[in-house]
C-alpha cells in the first residue's frame, strides 16, 4: 500500500501509484459490480448445469433436432453473407459510386436495429401479403416465412453488416498498389480481385465470417417474427432454450451451455489466427 | 494479344515512341520520350518533377490527358483518337520502388504470375520463373515469401517477375531506394548486367545519379514536368545545363554573358576562363578545384572572392562548404576536416575564394 512506504516527495509516490496500478475506490466498485454482472450469470450456468445427466440432455432428440438446424442455418447464412457481402464491402469500399455514404449507413442499419423490428421487415416484404412475398406466391407458389429458408434470411439479415463491415475495412486498409502490380502482369480486373486483393484482405474475411456465424448462431428476434417456431424446421437453438426454460429448465441450462461453449471457441478464434496471421 | 482492336498498326518504328502529357491541377507534364530497343534512358529529376507520372502514364495507371504512346508501332494511348489500352494488356514489366511482391505468394509464384495471366500452363510457369530466378541469383530462395527475403533478394524477384512474360517496355520506379548502400553496389552491378542482356526498352526512374550514370545509355531530366537536360550520361556530368543537374552532378554551376576572357555572371561579379567565350554562357567547375583561405590570397589563381560561408555538410572524406560571395553567387568548395579547423570555418565566418580558370569548363547557355 502507498502509506506504508517510506515518506517520499508527493511526485515520487505519484509515479509508484502508477506502477503498481493501484485503483482509486470510486472506479474500483463499480468496475467489480460490472465485472461481477458479466460473469457471475456465465458461472451460474455452470454451477446449475446438470453434469450428471449431461449425456442424456444433448441426446435428446429436440436438442438435437434444434443444434443440427442451428449449426445447419448459421452455416448456410454465413456462406451467403460471404457470397453477397464480400462484393458488397467491394461496392462500398472501391466503387466510384455517389452516395456510397448512404449505401454504408442502410448496410450498418441491421447492426443497430432491435432484431424483432428486422423480422417484422422481413414479414412484410416477404410474407404472403408483403409487397415481394405475395408476388411469389402468385406466380410461384413460394412462401417464405415459417420455412429454414426465412430462418437462414433472418440469420443474414442481422449478420452480413458484421461481414461487410470487417471485409470493406479490410479493402480500405489494403495497399491498392498491389493491385496496379497485378495489372502490369497482365491480370484483369476479375484475376487481379481473386489472386491478389482476395488473399490480402483474408485476414479480415476470415474474422468477419467468424462473427457473422457467431451472430448468425444467436439470432433469436428476427428468426421467431419471421419464420416461428417449428420444431426441427424454424426452432433453432436460441429459440429452443426460450422455450425449453418454461417445461425443462435442465434441458434449457444444457442448451445454453451448449451454446456458450460455441461463443467461447468463436472468441478463440477471433483472438488467435485467423484475425492475426492467414494472410501473412 | 497482337490482334485485340485497340492496338492500331501504324509505320512500324520498333521501342517506344511517345509523347507524355498529363494535366493535374496546376501541374503540368509534357515529356518527349523516344526510347530504342535494347536502350536504357533514365529519367531524373527532384521530387514532383513528373517522373513517377511519366512512368505511371507508360504503364498505363494513369490515362493521358493528351499526348500519345507508341510501343513498337502500336499505339497504346491516345487521347485523341480515344484509344486507352489498359495495363493488363500492355506488353510491359515494371520494378516497382519497394517491390509489391505479392506477400502471399512465394518468390517462385510472384514471378509465375505475369506468365500465369497470359495463359501459361501452371506447372510450364513454374518451370519458367525459376529459370528467371535462377538468372538473376536467387534460384535457391524460389519457395520463400517475400517476407522472408532481404531487400537485395526481393530486388531481384521484382526484377525477374518484371521480365518473365518477355515485356516489350521495362519500367523501373527507383530500382534501389529501398537498398543499403552496401547492397546497392552489387545489386547495381548486376541490375546492368541484366539490362544489357535485355532487348527491349527501358525507362528508369531515378534520382540517384550514381544509377543514372552506371545504368543509362541516355540521362533525361525533368524540372517541374519539363525537360531540361537529355543526352549521353558523361555530357550531362560535364556541361550541367541546370543548377539541380550541376547539385546531382557535383558541380559548381554559373550564369552569365561571355566577354572574351571572362563571363559577367548574372548574379553579379566576374569569371576568368582560360578559353575565350562569347554570348550567353554556363560556366562550371568542381567544388574540389575551390580553395578558401583566411586571407586575401596571393597565387596564380586567376578567380578570387570574398564571402561567408552559409553552411558545412560532412561527405565521405571531406566537408562541402557552401559559400555566398559577396554581391555574388554561391559557390561550393571541398575541404578536408583539417583545414575546417585550421581556417576556423563555421556558419558566417568570412572567407575568401579562389579557383583556377583552368578548372573552369564553359559553354554555350
Amino acid at each position: 500500500m502507498p502509506a506504508s512506504t517510506s515518506p517520499d516527495a508527493p511526485a515520487a509516490r505519484g509515479r509508484r501509484r502508477s506502477r503498481t496500478g493501484a485503483v482509486p475506490a470510486v472506479l474500483l466498485v463499480p468496475a467489480l459490480v460490472g465485472l461481477g454482472l458479466l460473469v457471475l450469470p456465465l458461472a451460474g450456468l455452470l454451477v446449475r448445469t446438470p453434469w450428471g445427466e449431461l449425456g442424456t440432455h444433448l441426446t435428446a432428440p429436440a436438442v438435437l433436432d434444434a443444434l443440427r438446424l442451428s449449426l445447419v442455418t448459421a452455416t448456410v447464412a454465413t456462406v451467403l453473407s460471404l457470397v453477397l457481402g464480400v462484393p458488397l464491402a467491394w461496392v462500398l469500399a472501391r466503387a466510384d459510386l455517389p452516395g456510397t455514404g448512404i449505401l454504408r449507413a442502410l448496410v450498418t442499419v441491421p447492426l443497430v436495429l432491435p432484431p424483432v423490428v428486422g423480422g417484422v421487415a422481413l414479414l412484410l416484404l416477404l410474407g404472403r401479403r408483403g409487397l415481394l412475398g405475395e408476388h411469389l406466391d402468385a406466380w410461384f407458389g413460394v412462401t417464405v416465412p415459417f420455412t429454414t429458408a426465412a430462418v437462414v434470411l433472418a440469420q443474414t439479415f442481422v449478420a452480413m453488416p458484421f461481414l461487410v463491415i470487417a471485409v470493406e475495412g479490410a479493402l480500405r486498409g489494403a495497399d491498392r498498389r498491389y493491385e496496379d502490380a497485378a495489372a502490369t502482369l497482365g491480370a484483369g480486373r476479375w484475376t487481379t480481385f481473386r489472386r491478389v486483393t482476395l488473399p490480402l484482405v483474408a485476414p479480415g474475411v476470415s474474422a468477419g465470417a467468424v462473427l457473422c456465424f457467431a451472430r448468425a448462431l444467436g439470432e433469436f428476434g428476427a428468426t421467431i417474427t419471421f419464420a416461428g417456431s417449428f420444431p426441427g424446421v424454424t426452432r433453432t437453438m436460441p429459440i429452443a432454450v426460450y422455450l425449453a426454460l418454461e417445461t425443462d429448465p435442465e434441458s434449457a441450462i444444457v442448451l445454453s451451455l451448449l451454446l456458450l461453449v460455441v461463443s467461447v471457441g468463436v472468441l478463440a478464434a477471433l483472438r488467435g489466427r485467423w484475425v492475426s496471421g492467414v494472410g501473412a | 494479344m497482337s490482334d485485340a482492336p485497340s492496338y492500331e498498326r501504324t509505320a512500324p518504328r520498333a521501342g517506344l515512341a511517345a509523347r507524355l502529357r498529363v494535366r493535374r491541377g496546376n501541374f503540368e507534364l509534357d515529356l518527349p520520350l523516344d526510347v530504342a530497343p535494347g536502350e536504357v534512358v533514365a529519367l531524373v529529376g527532384p521530387n514532383g518533377a513528373g517522373k513517377t507520372t511519366a512512368l505511371h502514364a507508360l504503364a498505363g495507371l494513369l490515362p493521358l490527358t493528351d499526348g500519345r504512346i507508341e510501343l513498337d508501332g502500336r499505339v497504346l494511348d491516345d487521347p485523341a483518337r480515344r484509344i486507352l489500352v489498359p495495363p493488363e494488356r500492355r506488353p510491359l514489366g515494371v520494378v516497382f520502388q519497394d517491390y509489391l511482391l505479392f506477400p502471399h505468394l512465394s518468390a517462385r509464384d510472384n514471378v509465375a504470375f505475369g506468365l500465369r495471366t497470359r495463359g501459361v500452363p501452371r506447372t510450364e510457369a513454374r518451370r519458367r520463373a525459376e529459370t528467371w530466378l535462377e538468372r538473376v541469383g536467387v534460384g535457391d530462395l524460389a519457395g520463400l515469401r517475400p517476407s522472408s527475403l532481404s531487400g537485395g533478394q526481393a530486388q531481384r524477384v521484382a526484377l525477374a517477375r518484371a521480365l518473365a512474360p518477355g515485356p516489350r517496355l521495362l519500367l523501373l520506379d527507383e530500382p534501389m531506394a529501398a537498398l543499403d548502400a552496401a547492397t546497392r553496389l552489387t545489386v547495381r552491378a548486376d541490375l546492368a548486367h541484366h539490362l544489357q542482356d535485355y532487348d527491349g526498352a527501358a525507362v528508369l526512374v531515378t534520382h540517384d545519379p550514381l544509377d543514372a550514370m552506371s545504368l543509362a545509355d541516355r540521362i533525361v531530366v525533368l524540372e517541374d514536368g519539363r525537360v531540361v537536360q537529355e543526352g549521353a550520361p558523361v555530357d550531362v556530368a560535364r556541361a550541367p545545363r541546370t543548377e539541380y543537374v550541376a547539385r546531382l552532378v557535383g558541380l559548381n554551376l554559373l550564369r552569365g554573358e561571355g566577354r572574351g576572357g571572362v563571363v559577367e555572371l548574372d548574379e553579379g561579379g566576374v569569371v576568368h576562363l582560360a578559353e575565350p567565350a562569347q554570348g550567353p554562357v554556363l560556366v562550371a567547375f568542381p567544388p574540389s578545384a575551390v580553395v578558401l583561405h583566411r586571407h586575401r590570397p596571393e597565387g596564380s589563381a586567376r578567380n578570387t572572392w570574398h564571402g561567408r560561408v552559409t553552411a558545412l555538410e560532412q561527405h565521405a572524406h571531406t566537408v562541402r562548404a557552401q559559400v555566398a560571395i559577396d554581391d555574388g553567387p554561391s559557390v561550393l568548395a571541398d575541404v578536408t576536416a583539417a583545414a575546417v579547423a585550421e581556417l576556423g570555418l563555421g556558419l558566417g565566418v568570412p572567407v575568401w575564394v579562389s579557383f583556377k580558370a583552368t578548372e573552369t569548363h564553359a559553354y554555350p547557355a
